[in-house]
């Protein structure tokens, strides 16, 4: 039986030609790339011509991936990670909502809605604090909130920008080695994990800021840990960030588009096999 | 297949099995170069949007 995978993408990253490479290899699959920026989804036709077997969501965008799975699954098809995963990975407060429901270790958060009750929201988790937008990757506009006079200062700079970053999402900043751990969940598996290493002069430990991956034991606690946090969301197929802290591991947050451009030397482990061999197992069940 | 960079005019080599999506480097300019469309062995490309705000993982 051939099964019908589509991938839906917007740009073409390592990880997505590393898909389609491994998709394309199986004689058993026909893989189709979509690039949503050139579909149309007819809300009002379910027999639409998008009639692949199984869909892989990779849009860059969050909300254009979101909207198109909301919509793919209302005509009945089969999408991963499917909408409620992505909405609440996307999401850094509903993942943190997601997190403390299961009693999932996460650093102390506070959420204010004006600059005034920021600014005193801070002090409930004490500086230095992290200011973090509830919607974005790669560390950007993270910022660190290490006294009040700084704090007031990157607080109202965000008055500036869209309204969304008024919800004021600030964590304690957790006392941890300059590095954090990802690991790699797909389906009831951690896969692979690493360390991300700080870059010099950068304390987030993000690889597109230059932070370095090296491999990472899966140890219990990081298996259970992710299996955990990986439930909590919805499941699938997950990057689940956490950190060390003195009272053992804290899961920041879950990533549902994942790279791995860099765990795969770093580790040895074939991601993309492991994706495709996911979305094929999924159909066959 | 080959293509000019709308930046440097060089003329660039695309691979053959490039899709729409991908991101070329120009050798000459360093511009990034987004493949928006192909058409009977014919790439067009123009340069790469920046970094979109919800953009990520």
């Amino acid at each position: 039986m051939t099964i019908k995978i589509a991938m839906l993408y917007e740009r073409v990253r390592w990880e997505e030609k590393a898909i389609k490479k491994e998709a394309e290899s199986r004689s058993n699959v026909e893989f189709t790339p979509i690039n949503i920026l050139d579909i149309i989804l007819k809300l009002f036709d379910k027999g639409t011509s998008l009639d692949h077997d199984i869909f892989l969501q990779r849009a860059i965008s969050l909300f254009k991936g979101l909207y198109c799975t909301a919509i793919l699954e209302f005509l009945g098809k089969t999408v991963v990670n499917d909408f409620n995963t992505s909405v609440t990975c996307g999401d850094k407060l509903l993942s943190t909502l997601a997190f403390l429901r299961r009693g999932i270790p996460t650093p102390k958060t506070v959420v204010a809605f004006s600059e005034a009750s920021a600014l005193k929201a801070i002090e409930e988790v004490g500086y230095p604090a992290i200011l973090k937008p509830i919607h974005g990757s790669w560390g950007r506009l993270v910022a660190p909130l290490n006294d009040p006079l700084s704090a007031k200062a990157i607080i109202e700079s965000r008055l500036m920008l869209h309204p969304i970053h008024q919800v004021f999402y600030i964590q304690e900043r957790v006392k941890r080695p300059p590095r954090d751990i990802r690991s790699f969940v797909i389906g009831d598996q951690v896969v692979a994990a690493i360390y991300r290493i700080a870059a010099e002069g950068e304390w987030r430990t993000n690889t597109s800021l230059g932070g370095k991956a090296e491999p990472c034991k899966i140890t219990p606690e990081i298996e259970e840990m992710s299996l955990k946090a990986a439930e909590a969301v919805g499941g699938g197929i997950l990057g689940i960030d956490m950190m060390e802290s003195p009272d053992g591991l804290v899961v920041h947050e879950v990533n549902h588009v994942i790279e791995f451009r860099n765990t795969v030397p770093a580790t040895g482990v074939n991601i993309p096999k492991l994706i495709v061999d996911y979305l094929v197992n999924k159909v066959r069940r | 297949m080959k293509v000019e960079c709308p930046e440097c005019l060089a003329e660039i080599e695309v691979p053959d099995d490039v899709i729409v999506g991908e991101v070329i480097e120009c050798p000459e300019c360093g511009a990034e170069l987004e493949v928006y469309e192909i058409k009977e062995g014919q790439v067009k490309v123009r340069v790469a949007a920046a970094e979109e705000e919800d953009w990520g993982e």
